[in-house]
């Protein structure tokens, strides 16, 4: 396809208390499933969006953190984690649900979609970005 | 428009588009209904695609787009189920659209 633009979704707000995580994760499969070059960015309370264990049932709200882990279906192989965020919530990457895709260069093996990067990579990543989309 | 189905003498609501409202107001029964609504005659093969939607979601919390279907379905029946022709000979109308109504999920995000 000629006209694919690398998309980059910045998270950025606890996953609860507003709708901007659940309303991004629904435009991510949309722009997926139009085959866009779709990454995700985890910065600041959005870290949190990831982080193993949610229970909403007293929110009153569907728990939606499963479907993070049906991405890498949608061929969402880049999901990039900033270090000092997770950091400065006394967070480490052991704290993080395991997502996955299957790299069909390397016979289809499964491998971990997350990426952790340092504050100046994560710059880098929105300067190469052609479109950003940012909740 | 929306209104409702009739099961067993029951109402089941749905939506201007015919997808249940409650997903907890599904059963066998109900699917029958829907899909002999949308023209569809229930088959072992309509049931399985039918059955594997509803282990997605109830795993993922979604109802995936067509693409991935194909590709989990291809994944879980082999490459003679898991391919789009397949699919559309079952469900004429979108395997992703109709067969999530018949299921009782959502309709599949970015199926516009």
């Amino acid at each position: 396809m000629s006209d694919v633009k690398n998309f980059l979704y910045v998270n950025r707000k606890a996953p609860h208390g507003t709708i901007y995580a659940l309303e991004s994760l629904e435009v991510v499969l949309i722009g997926a499933a139009f085959e866009q070059d779709v990454a995700l960015a985890f910065l600041d309370d959005g870290v949190f969006q990831l982080v193993k264990g949610w229970d909403t049932s007293e929110l009153g709200v569907k728990n939606f953190q499963p479907a993070y882990t049906a991405l890498g279906d949608y061929d969402i192989s880049k999901v990039y984690v900033e270090r000092e965020s997770l950091e400065e919530r006394g967070l480490t990457e052991d704290d993080l649900i395991e997502m996955t895709y299957e790299d069909e260069e390397d016979d289809w093996a499964e491998k971990s979609s997350i990426r952790i990067v340092s504050r100046e990579e994560m710059a880098q990543i929105m300067r190469d970005a052609d479109v950003i989309l940012s909740f | 428009m929306s209104g409702f189905y009739e099961v067993n003498g029951k109402q089941v609501p749905h939506d201007e588009e015919g997808y249940i409202t409650n997903l907890s107001d599904w059963s066998k029964e109900l699917a029958e209904v829907i899909a002999k609504q949308e023209g569809i005659d229930m088959t072992d093969e309509h049931w399985e695609v039918v059955n594997f939607l509803r282990e997605y979601y109830d795993e993922y919390q979604i109802a995936p787009a067509i693409r991935v279907l194909v590709k989990a379905m291809k994944k879980k029946f082999g490459p003679e189920k898991g391919n789009n022709k397949y699919l559309y000979e079952l469900f004429p109308y979108g395997p992703a659209k109709q067969a999530c109504k018949i299921a009782g999920l959502p309709k599949p995000t970015g199926c516009v």
